[in-house]
């Protein structure tokens, strides 16, 4: 190219400004702002098509009375008045809030305990690390099978060696309480290790002469952790709890597998009840409506997760 | 002057110990998952006997599972549906992030958020809008409804990845080639692809799992058995009303875990990164 000598020294940008012919498509190409958008077409083109028209479509169904296969008319707020007066409803909103916030604190504390645990050396370590892993990498629904075999009302392996103890385990997937602290002990096995390998790579990082200086000045563990680990592990605890939540608060699989929102759908969360309304009983509009509950939350952990990142940027 | 075998006692009990607890409160399942697969179905339904021996272990359950049901057919659904959708998705996310991580264009910075928000949006809030759409599109009850609304996911993550990736990667590299007369598409492929190729490799084996594992689309836009993928035909074919084949669930359940379980052994660190690329961020 001819513009070599002007290239090495002012940004790249300024000679692709001053081509004698702007309209060459050669040229129109080394310009960052026609390639990045070039470049960001594709990607923008499937997410309008399949994410930011389905939402604007799913808020209009909510609107509606639409039922599979036949094109409701405009009910105005009509569906959400309904739900907040259905019992059924009201034990599903309250189920999803129990069950997310109960099991971010189990999963946290004991991602947490999981993380330090596997910090310290031992043998096969590696082979440890790799395996902890294991619940939350293997599909869902495969893994909650296996749960919902060891939940057997008759041939429980739990209950099975609960009786080894002289104690007769519950039906648990069948009398309440047990059915939705099943679902949450089998969210928090699954969670638990996402949570503890995040907390292990973050804690990696950490400079280990803080801890070394720590214990000459006669610092105990638990000190260590609360002054050192816990500081330095903030920025990746907060992105793992806002991640976490916003997967837990829209929970599918495991509820679907375990009790399909049963008995009596004592059991639901938002998006087994939107399922089951919208598809199996052809309610789409109705369905839509439970969906959208959903996204105050997702909106939530969206705002509070920029507002963290954009602060870490500043600092 | 702490003797010797405390100390040893002291790291058995704060180290070893919790580590076996661990170790078997989270691969029981798997266990137990493969210990059924291959027990004769006398022993399954036998209450008195101890459930955790096998005492005439057999592949019955295989054989059920490949020769009376459609589960090869699901194997190759999963593994087509995810190969492609991880393709187009790598295809989408390499220029999506790296226009993001180099260029400067009005909008770009906005774009980049947009891109972030919809990584978070579960497909538990779209599923019942997109059935629509897909049908109107005519890809009801296809593969190629999956591998097309997979991206929706992967793109979002793979391009949100990418961007901190080529970031990381000094531009001089990419100047100096712009000086020796390369455009900026020759510089991106010939020379950030091939040192992005970590970030990248790391990118297409979450996408591949994530793929793998994904539940309720398949559930919801595909009922011909033939079209399922293993986690919505095991699921779904393989329970008929009350009756459970428990044997040959587990060991449907089996087999469509390894896959996945084994490519993340062979890329632990890899996926230890794509895994923590969000968190990391910061």
């Amino acid at each position: 190219m001819a513009e070599k000598g002007a290239l090495a020294e002012a940004p790249p940008v300024a000679v692709a400004k001053k081509p004698a012919r702007p309209w060459d498509p050669r040229l129109l190409l080394e310009r960052e702002e026609v390639l990045g958008y070039l470049l960001m077409l594709p990607a923008l083109g499937l997410l309008t098509t399949f994410v930011v028209y389905p939402f604007l479509y799913g808020i209009w169904l909510s609107l509606t009375d639409s039922r599979i296969g036949v094109p409701g008319g405009f009910v105005g707020l009509k569906n959400f008045i309904e739900l907040t007066r259905d019992s059924i409803f009201q034990q599903t909103f309250r189920n999803t809030f129990l069950y997310t916030g109960v099991t971010t604190v189990f999963k946290l504390a004991f991602g947490l305990a999981v993380a330090v645990l596997l910090n310290n050396t031992f043998p096969l370590k590696r082979f440890v690390r790799a395996a902890v892993l294991l619940p939350w990498i293997v599909p869902t629904v495969l893994s909650a099978l296996a749960w919902l075999w060891m939940f057997d009302s008759t041939f429980s392996v739990i209950n099975w060696m609960l009786a080894r103890f002289g104690i007769k385990g519950p039906v648990w997937l069948g009398t309440n309480p047990w059915p939705m602290i099943s679902l949450m002990a089998v969210n928090i096995w699954r969670g638990t290790p996402f949570y503890a390998i995040s907390f292990l790579a973050g804690m990696q990082v950490i400079n280990q002469e803080l801890y070394e200086a720590a214990a000459i000045d006669g610092a105990s563990r638990w000190q260590m952790f609360r002054h050192i680990t816990l500081p330095t592990l903030r920025p990746v605890i907060i992105i793992v709890v806002l991640l976490s939540v916003i997967l837990t608060f829209s929970d599918f699989q495991l509820i679907y597998v375990l009790t399909r929102g049963g008995p009596a759908n004592s059991t639901h969360l938002f998006a087994t009840l939107a399922y089951q309304v919208g598809l199996p009983s052809g309610e789409i509009g109705l369905g839509a409506a439970i969906s959208l509950f959903i996204f105050p939350a997702l909106c939530l952990t969206v705002f509070l997760t920029l507002w963290y990142m954009r602060r870490q940027e500043l600092d | 002057m702490t003797p010797r075998p405390v100390a040893i006692l002291d790291r058995f009990i704060s180290i070893y110990v919790p580590v076996v607890i661990t170790l078997v409160l989270l691969l029981f399942p798997f266990y137990w998952m493969a210990v059924t697969s291959v027990k004769p179905n006398a022993e399954l339904f036998d209450v008195k006997a101890n459930p955790f021996i096998v005492l005439r272990p057999t592949l019955e359950h295989y054989r059920y599972l490949f020769e009376r049901t459609l589960f090869a057919n699901w194997l190759l659904n999963t593994t087509v549906v995810a190969a492609l959708s991880t393709a187009i998705s790598l295809v989408l996310s390499v220029p999506a992030g790296y226009a993001l991580a180099r260029f400067r264009f009005p909008g770009g910075t906005l774009l980049g958020w947009g891109i972030f928000v919809t990584y978070l949006v579960p497909q538990t809030l779209l599923f019942l809008p997109l059935t629509q759409v897909i049908n109107w599109l005519g890809l009801a009850n296809t593969i190629w409804s999956l591998v097309l609304t997979y991206p929706t996911f992967l793109v979002p993550f793979g391009s949100w990845l990418l961007i901190g990736y080529f970031r990381s990667i000094p531009k001089d590299l990419e100047e100096s080639a712009l000086v020796d007369g390369a455009t900026r598409l020759q510089a991106l492929v010939r020379i950030a692809l091939p040192l992005a190729l970590p970030g990248i490799l790391s990118v297409g084996i979450f996408s591949f799992t994530l793929s793998w594992n994904e539940f309720i689309y398949a559930l919801v836009f595909i009922s011909d058995p033939v079209n399922k993928t293993v986690p919505v035909g095991v699921t779904s074919e393989l329970i008929r009303g009350d009756v459970f084949f428990w044997g040959s669930l587990m060991a449907g359940a089996l087999l469509g875990s390894v896959p996945v379980a084994l490519i993340y052994s062979f890329f632990v660190e890899y996926f230890v990164a794509g895994l923590t690329a969000g968190a990391v961020k910061g």
